[in-house]
């Protein structure tokens, strides 16, 4: 940043420097002021084409547009001057005439950047006493829905789909006030990261399938998480509505996802809320106790040489509290195949679709495509693997069978002990992406009937065993992982904070 | 002259003088009249000096904005290595304007000269003529002389055997009034929509595929030979009012008038004495009533305030208006000038390129509340929207075109609030039928 | 896609339906045609192969008449464009049609210098008399279609017309009758 020339300006009285370059509306921001906008996104090319940021500059003849108008030494902006403000009200009153008020029944309702700006900055009334412009909905594949006559025609769809994601499967169609947002036939946002143009419409126009009528934006509880479907570790909010996820949505981080997620994570979220849970400890067939179900397993585990089989899906702190009672193990990956984000360096749906592969190898686990190899005759300890799609055979002839799971798994030995944990959504933790950077992600809903958090399970196991201690927090198990693990050394909960660290030794996939 | 009819003798026909004569189309016709001579000089001339000769001939751009040519000219920076681009204006898509088809018709090859020195002047060596996708015979002639100057050695690898590489092309618009504004014919000739583009960078900076472009109208380059041949003095001489307009002019003149048609006079010429005596008047037993002066863009103006009027630059900017592209369009006292402002309202909705919110949603809801008058369904209330509206989408948009809907639309009210407000009353304007 | 009321009364000139009818397409620009070699001879005047896409759909409408979203898909293979692509830019201008039209495609300047010199009938002649009805429809011999255009760049020749390519000036509602004898 040394060499980097900056610029002092004031906007709405307060003086900011920023670097040579900045936009006016990015400058703003650090001001603290939030330039109303339609089509400027911080991930997109620069379109000026909504009007709405329009600011007033001292000596200059013209309103600015703020997104494309980059500062200058001694600028005095007024983003709430008489004259910005009319400007921005036409704006607003222009794109409502054509505007359904179907809010009601809109999906963006609540999230919606026409009724906030509206409400902020709009007319009371309007003066339009014509007929509204009547356009049918378009399926435009993927997951997504085209709601024309919401569309406001800021084109951010199009410049993702174009610029971000490498397919020109969009365009606006026709001119004036005929235009709409266009797709051709042999291409449409089946594309893998097509949905995201739902995120960036900062109206109702391109609304989810998915999501279609399921709920109100104000009636969901959001949590800050990790994308759990493959190891680039997105990070994303969990929202959620009577506990249930009802959709998942990025979570803007710079140097992972910027503000994108690919379908494949995003839609696939609704085993979080699968209903065939283990609920209860089970013992020899029967429900039982958690204190006896765990003595049960404490007293197991000193029966022989323990195969451990864990999922690389398990939270840092349950590998770690994992490796403590019983040492470490074999886990496995579920692959696919690979899908980039052309104009986003290094981020991809990867391959490993598990988050915390990574994770589980920096702890001392190693991949194997049957972990359950060699278990036979040992006590088998499987956490967070549902077996399916192996050979559990060698599990018949296990001294003892410990599953620590959210579903019980397939193949089990009728005397298996089984400890029902919750899953991601619901407990606190962290994963470590394929670049080994350690990210959290919060407890979004209730763990279902008597199972707990994993790490909870897991330091009662290692007490169990005599093998390690009590920890009253997830975040207590992290510090003593970061103590004991030099990869994670010096990293807490804090400063992890919500966009992650690096490991220090990370970058062995890198 | 003002074809199609004979030329007046007050015009001053510089750029007219062949309109008409089929052997000034050829080759050998143009030669023949000293065709080509300004080129084989220019070639051979520093490009900064003809920049210069351009700026003191005092040339103004043709195309409506009227930016002096030579100082456009100068932003180029010469020997950046980079690429340098010509775009010459054939566009001519404003109502009322159509000088340019008749330049294209009847002097191809002036044409071809004017674009050959400007892109020598410029450092380019690729000039596209960008001719709205509707001329099919402009085209058709630009292309036969094109190809005839192209097999003569005149423009090509070695233009004139300068060792100067200068290829001019034919691009055919497709049909879009805005590819008419500089940044948006550049995007239509890369094979995009016609959508203006946010200056800065200016096309001197960063403009056709990226690289230094300068845009020319026709006319405007159409007129650079002649400087070349007669000095910079002799054209600089050619002013009747302001000493900042320069030059002989092509006035398109067309709509209720006895004699339509084009005529080339000295900037500053009498405005009254133009519309009586050269293009003859009003149509029999009729008035001229309003006058839209520079295409269809610029602010309406009364056949009083008209009558006052001194043809140049500064001169229609004294009564509101400017000169633009000189499309001087006439209604007379048989028209409804609601009806025919709704009808331009219209124009401008359909045309719109869909960009800018005020743009695309302003012209449409115009042209709508004036339909809405004009079919005898209007309020008071709807005359404040209109000016209110108009506001809203004056000097907010990416281009004028936003602009330009108002513009006559609210001078027209201002000044013919009459014929408004009896519509509104339910009656029909006193001197009109309407029919639509 | 239907388009509901707009200010400028574009619907029966509005986009075919996804797959109207173009089936089987015969492609236009394939290597070695003529078609082609002229496209080929265009491309090799600009940087880029986009900057193609309008003489390219020039050209497939010379041959085709129209240009249906299969001619798009196979313009922008060509240049290595997506069909989207393509169809923003065709419905972008006017000129290109998007479905077919009648043998004889017949645009009358109604913009406001033409309009207060009558052109307004000259239309309603040609509507008249070609059996069209209604703007933008196709007459029922198949031989006419005729639109209002926005100004053909003629305005001192009221009312200018094109027909196809060709530009006809001056034109009035006596002249209509003759006009169609020429184009027939």
């Amino acid at each position: 940043m040394s060499d980097t020339k900056l610029v002092n300006l004031t906007i709405e009285g307060r003086a900011v420097s920023v670097p040579e370059g900045t936009t006016i509306l990015e400058a703003a921001k650090f001001a603290g002021v939030l330039v109303p906008h339609y089509c400027y996104h911080p991930g997109l090319k620069i379109a000026g084409v909504c009007r709405m940021c329009l600011v007033e500059v001292e000596k200059a003849p013209k309103l600015a547009p703020s997104c494309a108008t980059t500062v200058g030494e001694g600028q005095v902006v007024h983003v709430y001057s008489q004259k910005a403000l009319d400007a921005r009200k036409g704006v607003l009153e222009l794109l409502l005439i054509n505007h359904p008020l179907d809010c009601p029944i809109c999906d963006q309702a609540g999230e919606c950047e026409l009724q906030d700006y509206t409400f902020q900055e709009g007319r009371a009334d309007s003066r339009y006493h014509e007929p509204k412009r009547f356009n049918p909905a378009e399926d435009f594949g993927g997951d997504v829905l085209y709601v024309t006559n919401r569309c406001i025609l800021c084109t951010r769809c199009v410049r993702f789909m174009g610029d971000v994601a490498g397919s020109r499967a969009l365009c606006v169609e026709e001119r004036g006030d005929r235009a709409h947002i266009g797709i051709a036939p042999d291409l449409d946002l089946s594309h893998p990261w097509g949905a995201n143009v739902i995120d960036l419409c900062p109206v109702g126009a391109l609304v989810s399938k998915d999501f279609l009528n399921k709920a109100r934006a104000w009636e969901l509880d959001r949590t800050a998480s990790v994308c759990p479907n493959c190891s680039q570790g997105c990070n994303v909010t969990l929202e959620t509505r009577d506990a249930d996820v009802v959709r998942m949505k990025p979570r803007s981080n710079a140097t992972v996802n910027q503000y994108y997620m690919c379908d494949a994570g995003r839609l696939n979220y609704q085993w979080i809320n699968r209903d065939d849970r283990l609920e209860l400890p089970v013992v020899a067939g029967k429900p039982a106790e958690w204190d006896a179900a765990l003595a049960a397993a404490g007293k197991a585990l000193k029966g022989g040489a323990v195969h451990v089989v864990a999922g690389a899906g398990l939270s840092n702190e349950a590998l770690w509290l994992l490796k403590q009672a019983c040492g470490t193990g074999l886990f496995r990956v579920a692959q696919g195949p690979e899908a980039p984000l052309a104009g986003v360096p290094d981020l991809a749906l990867r391959a490993d679709r598990a988050p915390n592969g990574a994770g589980a190898e920096l702890l001392g686990f190693r991949r194997a495509d049957q972990p359950l190899a060699g278990a036979a005759g040992k006590v088998v300890v499987i956490v967070g693997d549902d077996l399916d799609g192996l050979d559990t055979s060698a599990l018949g002839s296990a001294a003892a069978v410990i599953a620590i799971c959210t579903v019980v798994p397939k193949g089990l030995p009728a005397g298996a002990i089984l400890l029902p944990m919750a899953n991601f959504a619901e407990e606190e933790g962290t994963f470590t992406n394929l670049r080994g950077r350690v990210q959290r992600f919060l407890q979004a809903r209730p763990t279902p009937g008597f199972a707990r958090a994993s790490w909870t399970v897991l330091a009662a196991l290692g007490v169990a065993a005599g093998t390690g201690g009590s920890f009253a927090t997830a975040e207590a198990v992290f510090a003593a992982l970061a103590a004991s693990e030099s990869t994670f050394g010096g990293m807490t909960y804090d400063t992890i904070g919500l966009k992650g660290q690096v490991a220090a030794t990370a970058g062995v996939n890198a | 002259m003002g074809y199609p009819h004979k030329s007046h003798p007050r015009e001053t026909p510089v750029l007219s003088k062949y309109f008409g004569d089929a052997e000034a189309r050829t080759l050998e016709g143009w030669k023949a009249r000293g065709g080509y001579k300004a080129l084989a000089q220019a070639l051979s001339t520093d490009p900064v000096a003809i920049q210069n000769i351009v700026k003191e001939s005092g040339l103004r751009g043709r195309g409506g904005a009227g930016f002096p040519t030579g100082l456009k000219w100068s932003f180029m920076k010469l020997g950046d290595g980079k690429p340098h681009y010509l775009c010459c204006n054939a566009d001519e898509s404003e109502p009322g304007t159509f000088k340019d088809r008749e330049i294209m018709r009847w002097t191809p090859h002036g044409l071809i000269e004017g674009c050959a020195i400007a892109a020598h002047a410029i450092g380019a060596e690729t000039c596209y003529i960008y001719i709205r996708g509707e001329f099919t015979e402009p085209i058709a002639v630009m292309e036969r002389a094109l190809a005839e100057a192209r097999a003569a050695g005149i423009i090509g690898d070695n233009a004139m055997g300068s060792g100067k590489k200068v290829n001019i092309w034919v691009h055919r618009g497709a049909g879009a009034y805005i590819c008419g504004e500089e940044t948006a014919l550049m995007n239509s000739i890369e094979g995009r929509r016609g959508n203006p583009r946010i200056k800065p960078p200016f096309p001197a900076v960063a403009g056709l595929f990226g690289m230094p472009t300068t845009i020319n109208n026709v006319e405007t380059l159409a007129a650079v030979p002649h400087i070349l041949n007669n000095g910079p003095e002799w054209y600089k001489a050619m002013c009747l009012g302001s000493p900042k307009s320069n030059g002989s002019k092509l006035f398109s003149v067309c709509g209720n008038v006895a004699r339509p048609g084009n005529y080339e006079v000295v900037m500053g010429f009498s405005f009254k004495e133009f519309l009586y005596d050269l293009c003859g008047g009003p149509l029999p037993g009729r008035k001229f009533k309003a006058i839209i002066p520079g295409g269809s863009s610029v602010p309406v103006i009364t056949i009083e305030e008209a009558e006052q009027v001194k043809m140049d630059y500064e001169g229609f900017m004294e009564f509101g208006t400017m000169l633009g592209s000189g499309g001087v369009i006439i209604f007379d006292d048989a028209q409804s000038m609601p009806k025919q402002l709704a009808r331009l309202a219209r124009f401008y909705a359909h045309e719109s390129c869909a960009q800018c919110t005020q743009c695309r949603e302003g012209t449409a809801w115009m042209t709508k509340i004036l339909e809405r008058i004009v079919a005898g369904d209007g309020t008071f209330e709807d005359l404040d929207t209109i000016f209110e509206l108009t506001e809203s989408m004056t000097g907010k948009t990416i281009c004028v075109l936003s602009d330009s809907c108002g513009a006559p639309v609210c001078s027209g009210i201002t000044r013919f609030r009459g014929e408004f407000e009896a519509l509104i009353k339910g009656k029909r304007s006193s001197t009109v039928t309407v029919t639509a | 896609m239907s388009h509901g009321p707009s200010a400028t009364g574009g619907a029966a000139l509005q986009g075919a339906p996804h797959g109207h009818h173009d089936d089987p397409y015969v492609p236009v620009l394939t290597p070695g045609s003529t078609p082609r070699a002229k496209l080929d001879d265009i491309l090799s005047r600009y940087p880029t192969r986009q900057a193609g896409l309008l003489p390219a759909l020039w050209i497939v409408q010379d041959e085709r008449g129209w240009i249906s979203e299969h001619a798009m898909k196979e313009v922008g293979d060509v240049l290595g464009l997506t069909a989207a692509y393509v169809k923003g830019v065709v419905t972008f201008y006017t000129m290109y049609h998007q479905h077919p039209v009648g043998t004889w495609f017949i645009q009358v300047c109604t913009t406001s210098c033409c309009n207060c010199m009558g052109a307004e009938d000259v239309v309603k002649a040609f509507l008249q008399q070609t059996g069209c009805g209604e703007l933008g429809l196709t007459s029922p011999d198949g031989k006419y279609t005729v639109i209002e255009v926005e100004c053909l760049g003629a305005c001192g020749f009221a009312t200018p017309i094109m027909v196809n390519d060709d530009f006809i000036d001056s034109m009035s509602v006596e002249r209509v009758p003759e006009i169609l004898k020429k184009y027939c």
